[in-house]
């Protein structure tokens, strides 16, 4: 009987098959071809999804040793059981525990952390739908295991690209930079951020740890 | 998941017959290939009675990550040495790689305990595939239940197990 999460927080189920015989259409000669299936809790997937699929099938392909399995193909379904915020890290999340359980080689592994910028500054971690709705600006970072790197990096909220660049000059100053458009995200913000989740992922690392631990110490 | 060896003897299951070639299901991601010609004493004449469905114990001749892996049932002298078609009867079932290379090691304590307990036919496949026959089915099943618990059991409660079939 598998757990079930309490309601009210964001569950996402992973599948992972392969790798197994690719379709000639679909096979890639040096290299598995690794393809990713994300199903909306309910309704049909979207323009939405797709683009998440996309997302989460760079960061996984950064991961995986891909070169070990030519021409076939590895294939990760992801079902959304319930969405309360933070989707796509825990798609993140629920992506990298399937890679780890299906024994694919990996060259680190990673984790999602979301952050929530409100209006007056704040950074809020793993926000929940609410919150990511007041929210000025809404970060997920996807981070690796072994440096703490930044895999993926999205941003939804309101900042507009030339407020980013420009800020990344005055990086030194770390005063926000005034410009047309509606509210900028500065860098040094962003960067708070990124802090923050870096510091989130050694917690999301050892989950991992326990997880695993437990899966193979007894059936 | 496996991942053909060259060198490491499998089970495989006979899925195609294609020509002169037969197509073996090996648990990896894409079918062996395994001649006709691969077995003790076949000829062009003398092909082998290869049927699908068909349990076949070999090993790879041919086993990296670009080609299609290739089986052959006979050793670099041409004896089969134990390999070829499996007999009918018996059971076939899936267990953990670990626990494969656990009861290859010279002298298990697993297979040696079991073999106290009835005589039985075992075929141990490098893919995680086992191969049991006993004189009859109820046997068969009790040794298939054990060699799947062993996964978890500690050497102590194996003993304790056996203890109480053979005390039957």
């Amino acid at each position: 009987d598998p757990p079930r999460p309490s309601p009210g927080d964001t569950a996402v189920l992973a599948g992972l098959y392969g790798p197994a015989e690719a379709k000639l259409s679909k096979e890639l000669p040096d290299r598995t071809a690794l393809e990713v299936l994300l199903r909306p809790k309910v309704g049909l997937p979207g323009v939405l999804e797709r683009s998440r699929e996309q997302q989460l099938r760079q960061t996984c392909e950064a991961v995986v040793l891909g070169v070990l399995h030519p021409r076939t193909a590895i294939t990760l379904v992801l079902q959304v059981l319930s969405d309360a915020g933070s989707l796509l890290s825990c798609c993140l999340n629920a992506a990298c525990m399937g890679l780890l359980d299906a024994g694919l080689p990996l060259c680190s592994l990673f984790c999602g952390v979301t952050c929530a910028l409100s209006p007056d500054g704040t950074i809020t971690l793993d926000p929940t739908a609410r919150q990511e709705q007041d929210a000025r600006a809404v970060l997920t970072f996807a981070i690796d295991s072994r440096e703490r790197k930044v895999l993926l990096s999205t941003t939804k909220g309101s900042c507009s690209v030339e407020e980013v660049r420009g800020a990344g000059g005055a990086r030194g100053r770390g005063a926000p930079r005034r410009g047309a458009g509606p509210t900028p995200l500065c860098l040094p913000q962003m960067q708070q951020c990124l802090v923050a989740a870096q510091r989130a992922a050694d917690t999301i690392f050892q989950f991992y740890r326990d997880s695993l631990q437990r899966r193979y110490s007894k059936s | 998941q496996y991942v053909p060896v060259k060198g490491d003897h499998v089970i495989g299951i006979v899925t195609a017959k294609a020509g002169d070639v037969f197509k073996l299901d090996v648990g990896g991601s894409e079918p062996a290939a395994l001649s006709y010609l691969a077995f003790e004493g076949a000829t062009k004449r003398n092909r082998p009675n290869v049927q699908v469905g068909d349990l076949i114990y070999g090993q790879f001749l041919v086993a990296n990550k670009d080609m299609e892996p290739e089986m052959v049932c006979i050793d670099s002298s041409g004896k089969s040495s134990g390999m070829g078609i499996i007999g009918q009867d018996g059971f076939l079932f899936k267990v953990s790689l670990g626990l494969i290379r656990k009861l290859l090691a010279p002298k298990c304590e697993i297979i040696q305990e079991l073999s106290q307990l009835y005589p039985f036919e075992l075929v141990l496949g490098m893919n995680g595939r086992i191969w049991v026959k006993a004189k009859t089915v109820q046997q068969t099943l009790i040794i298939v239940n054990i060699l799947e618990a062993c996964e978890y059991m500690t050497a102590e409660q194996r003993r304790q197990a056996l203890a109480k079939f053979l005390g039957k």
